[in-house]
């Protein structure tokens, strides 16, 4: 099962409705709270971006068996070094957007420590598109 | 901890989700930005914070966040109320500013997160 949904850059009236309504549907199908929880703070972390540092762009998860793997794509600056990008306390969010409570440069972090497996590709100019995978607990409870 | 006893210790006004005062809270963070909060909070946990935006109630609820108290008499806008009344986060607004707030429920015995057994990844990433 797929859900995908559009995102707006700059719109902070929307921002964040993505993943609310993700986590919400998850929980709807019986989805663990830690998972949820986790899947919450991934597609929420990479919405902001969208909605920060790029124009527009979609987030949305694919939900398998034994994993739930997010997405988001961008059209917008891309990242000239990920390597730097992925350092905690590295943003280039401007004045403005550091008053609404963003820019600690701690959203991919998160998204890194949240997923078991994190891929970002960007071309500069072009586009950022991420995906993360996060594996639901085995039956055993492990 | 209940969400009722950190009203009544931070002589705070509860504006949504009164039937949740019964709920336990075993933890407290003060954030002032989003991915802090969403790095260093958990369920059972409330958040402190002078950041009146509705983006805090979104992250509240990312993470399954007990409540929310704004600090130093700041005053939520109609649409954060609106929207912790839909999504199920009790807020509440005290006159005591952050520090002051914090020392409160610390010295009442509501430790921060880094005390908390079960807090995300221990404690060797902490700020
Ligand atoms: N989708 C994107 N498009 C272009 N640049 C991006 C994108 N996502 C992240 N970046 C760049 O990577 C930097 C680090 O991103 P990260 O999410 O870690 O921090 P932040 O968004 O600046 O702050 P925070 O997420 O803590 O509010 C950003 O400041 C920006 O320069
Ligand atoms: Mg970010």
């Amino acid at each position: 099962m797929r859900l995908e949904f559009p995102v707006a850059g700059r719109d902070f009236q929307a921002a964040g409705g993505a993943a609310q309504k993700i986590k919400r549907t998850l929980r709807q199908i019986g989805i663990d709270a830690e998972t949820a929880r986790r899947v919450g703070i991934v597609a929420y972390e990479a919405e902001m971006n969208i909605v920060i540092h790029a124009f527009s762009g979609k987030v949305g998860v694919d939900i398998l068996p034994e994993r739930i793997n997010v997405f988001a794509y961008d059209q917008g600056p891309g990242i000239a070094d990920i390597d730097l990008a992925m350092q905690v306390g590295y943003s280039t969010a401007p004045e403005d957007i550091k008053e609404m409570g963003f820019g600690a440069g701690l959203g991919l972090p998160n998204m890194k420590r949240y997923s078991d497996n994190l891929v970002i590709e960007s071309e500069v100019g072009c586009g950022t598109s991420i995906r993360a995978v996060i594996n639901l607990p085995t039956k055993e409870g492990s | 901890m209940q969400l009722k006893d950190i009203a009544r210790i931070l002589e705070a006004e509860v504006l949504t989700c009164e039937d949740k005062l019964n709920c336990t809270v075993e933890a407290a963070c003060g954030c002032d930005l989003i991915s802090d909060m969403l790095a260093f909070t958990k369920e059972k946990m409330i958040v402190l914070t002078g950041l009146v935006s509705p983006q805090i109630i979104r992250a509240a609820e990312m993470v399954d966040l007990s409540g929310v108290v704004f600090v130093r008499g700041k005053r939520p806008t109609p649409d954060i109320i609106e929207l912790s009344e839909e999504l199920g986060i009790p807020i509440m607004c005290t006159h005591y500013p952050l520090y002051e707030s914090a020392g409160l429920l610390f010295a009442a015995g509501l430790p921060g997160w880094r005390h908390w057994p079960r807090a995300v990844g221990g404690s060797e990433d902490a700020p």
